[in-house]
């Protein structure tokens, strides 16, 4: 009888694959599974009574899902484009500096330091329409005598969440723009110059072709973060007043911890799971565009 | 059509002064070479002259008009980078357009240059490829393409040729030049190269350490150099240099040979002088293996270390009081290491340096 031997390069790879079944599979397997059950995390039995595709149904159908999901786009959109391009001009005016651009670029990070819990914390207590900054230095400068509703109004609350989104983020952006500033090599730009160019169309023919690779890696991180984004408006708002900043993480998180209908909420984060997957593959296609157009290979 | 001219400029870098007070008028359609050794502050000037550099003191000015404050759009110049610097993003055919595109051209003027200036390059199959799928020589081509399709007043050159090899240098060395007589413009021309210099220049300045040592002809460069630096950049091998002193129209050298002062120095030099003669190896001979020389000669005897057989004629290295001497065998037989060998040195084409300030001691 010959003794039966794992091959070695699966021996070898078998700790691996152990561990990434129990992080990676077992839960991506457990969620889609429930998201076709009833299962709520209050009754536990639920989870085995499977009911189709009967949540996902639910979702399509729903209204609340729909326009938190728009929001989410929405937000998505305009905070990204937005936080590019501060965070463009953040990079070009940084990357003029000469003198002091080491202790520049690390001040420039500062707001990715902070956890998103505390920025949402003190965005909440900087639009507060009582004791906040923004309604008190308005009314200190005579700009409005009224208590602004920042957080109460939902376009208001929307721009709020915006505001704190864009400072906690826009470094992302003028960071990653700038290393893509130090790689736009010297001779090109002077060929340009030499060529008749004003320094604007040196940077809109030359500079901007360069950084565009960076620019898009900087969406796509991006892209990702918001579309989950969670934390500040959670802390923020709650989604609220009545669902008026509701996004989709926020929706869901309430429906699968708050309700405990842990099915239904899985089927939702399936669905938005597509979302952040479009986006990101768009912004990949556009970054290997963009790398092929320097000849950089798609 | 342009002369340029360079009045005492200077060029600092912080505290760093690397360009200090240069001279030069440039004629109009003149071809003018820069050349030195690494560092001297060639690319800087340049770079001067087509406004990519700030100039610290001094005036440079490019037809009639002082461009010290005009930026380099201004300044109706064309460059070609070392690198090339193409646009890597743009076509042949846009990399060509693109000045004239920002010049606002209307399209079928920018069509007509660009298809000619291809045309001369011989470009004309590459015109939709991108920079990175080209040779070396094809970048190259189309840097100059680029360079050539404004018609600009000054052409500005970076050691275009530096990252080609030998067989495309040299090719493409006669198309500068043919280039020139075709265009018809102001070149300046940086190299580092000294046979590039030679062959293309109209003159050849010579730069070390951010001074000018020389400007001429290539033949004036050659035959009459300033000083002992021009003497030995100029011309391959580099011109051999003995130090001496002078006694009784009597040099005598290192390793106690004598030899005559040269009659065309005789006026210039005083007793006890102390001088550098020097010579190049097309006038140190062995004898039998030359011309007959007429007029004044010395006749020396030497050891060869090495030979080196270059076909129609054979390099020889020898020494002269540990100082390594190159002379030239024409109709070469085999020269063995360590054969000894008698040389004749022509006095007439003697050049005489002093040996303190290294100048030349011609009477001009
Ligand atoms: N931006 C700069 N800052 C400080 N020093 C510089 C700068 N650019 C050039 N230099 C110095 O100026 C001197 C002349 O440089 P330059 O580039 O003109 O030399 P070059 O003659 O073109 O040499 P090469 O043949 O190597 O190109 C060098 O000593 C160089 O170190
Ligand atoms: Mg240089």
């Amino acid at each position: 009888m010959t003794r039966f031997r794992l091959p070695a390069w699966f021996a070898l790879l078998l700790p691996a694959i152990i561990v990434l079944a129990a992080v990676v599979l077992i839960p991506l397997v457990l969620s889609l599974y429930s998201s076709f059950t009833s299962y709520r995390l209050t009754r536990p039995e639920t989870l085995y009574n499977w009911i189709g595709t009967f949540n996902y149904e639910k979702a399509a159908k729903s209204a609340h899902f729909w326009s938190a999901f728009g929001r989410t786009v929405l937000l998505l959109t305009i905070a990204l484009n937005l936080e590019m391009l501060l965070g463009l001009g953040l990079a070009l005016l940084v990357n003029q500096v000469t003198y002091g651009q080491r202790a520049l670029r690390t001040i420039m990070m500062f707001p990715m330091m902070f956890s998103p819990l505390l920025v949402g914390f003190q965005f909440k207590f900087i639009f507060n329409d009582n004791v906040g900054l923004v309604n008190n230095a308005l009314q200190s400068i005579g700009f409005s005598n009224v208590a602004i509703p920042w957080l109460v109004d939902g376009q208001l609350a929307f721009f709020s969440i915006l505001v704190a989104e864009m400072w906690s983020s826009t470094s992302v952006f003028a960071i990653l723009i700038l290393a893509g500033l130090f790689a736009v090599p010297r001779d090109p730009i002077e060929a340009a110059k030499v060529d008749g160019c004003t320094p604007w169309q040196s940077f809109r023919h030359i500079t901007l072709p360069y950084i565009m690779p960076f620019i898009y890696i900087a969406l796509a991180i991006r892209s990702l973060d918001v579309a989950r984004a969670y934390d500040i408006v959670q802390i923020m708002t709650n989604g609220g007043p009545a669902r008026r900043t509701e996004l989709l993480w926020t929706l869901i998180g309430r429906t699968g911890y708050v309700d405990a209908k842990m099915g239904y909420a899985n089927a939702m984060g399936y669905i938005s799971i597509f979302l952040a997957i479009g986006f990101t593959i768009f912004f990949f296609r556009k970054l290997n565009a963009a790398r092929a157009e320097l000849g950089m290979g798609g | 059509m342009a002369q340029v001219n360079l009045r005492n400029v200077v060029k600092r870098f912080g505290p760093l002064q690397v360009v200090h007070g240069v001279d030069l008028d440039i004629n109009d359609n003149e071809f003018v070479v820069l050349v030195g050794p690494s560092g001297c502050g060639k690319s800087t000037t340049l770079r001067m002259i087509a406004g990519l550099e700030a100039i610290s003191e001094g005036e440079i000015a490019i037809g009639d008009r002082v461009v010290n404050d005009l930026p380099p759009r201004h300044r109706n110049i064309s460059m070609v980078f070392q690198n090339y610097a193409l646009y890597p993003h743009m076509s042949v055919r846009e990399n060509l357009g693109f000045s004239l595109e920002i010049a606002k051209k209307p399209k079928a003027e920018i069509d007509k240059a660009v298809d000619e200036a291809a045309e001369i390059l011989s470009l004309t199959d590459y015109m939709d490829r991108k920079p990175g799928a080209l040779s070396g020589g094809q970048r190259q081509r189309v840097a100059m393409g680029r360079a050539i399709v404004r018609h600009p007043d000054v052409f500005l050159f970076d050691e275009p040729l530096s990252n080609l090899d030998a067989k495309l240098r040299t090719q493409m060395r006669t198309e500068i030049k043919k280039l020139h007589q075709k265009v018809n413009s102001t070149i300046v021309y940086v190299t580092h190269d000294q046979v590039e210099a030679m062959t293309l220049a109209d003159r050849i300045v010579i730069m070390r350490d951010g001074y000018i040592e020389q400007v001429g002809t290539p033949l004036e460069v050659f035959e009459a150099p300033a000083n002992t630096f021009v003497a030995t950049f100029i011309g391959s091998p580099p011109m051999n240099l003995l130090t001496g002193r002078v006694a009784a129209d009597m040099i005598s050298l290192e390793g106690g040979l004598k030899v005559a002062v040269p009659d065309q120095y005789r006026a210039n030099v005083s007793e006890g002088q102390d001088v550098v003669l020097g010579f190049r190896a097309d006038n140190l001979m062995p004898v039998g293996h030359a011309m007959p020389m007429e007029g004044a000669f010395a006749e020396l005897e030497m050891t060869v270390n090495l030979s080196e057989p270059l076909g129609t004629e054979t390099l020889l290295f020898t020494s002269i009081a540990d100082k390594e001497i190159q002379a030239k065998m024409l109709n070469p037989r085999p020269v063995a290491s360590g054969e000894k060998l008698s040389f004749q040195l022509d006095l007439t084409r003697c050049h005489l340096f002093d040996a303190e300030t290294q100048n030349s001691l011609r009477s001009n």
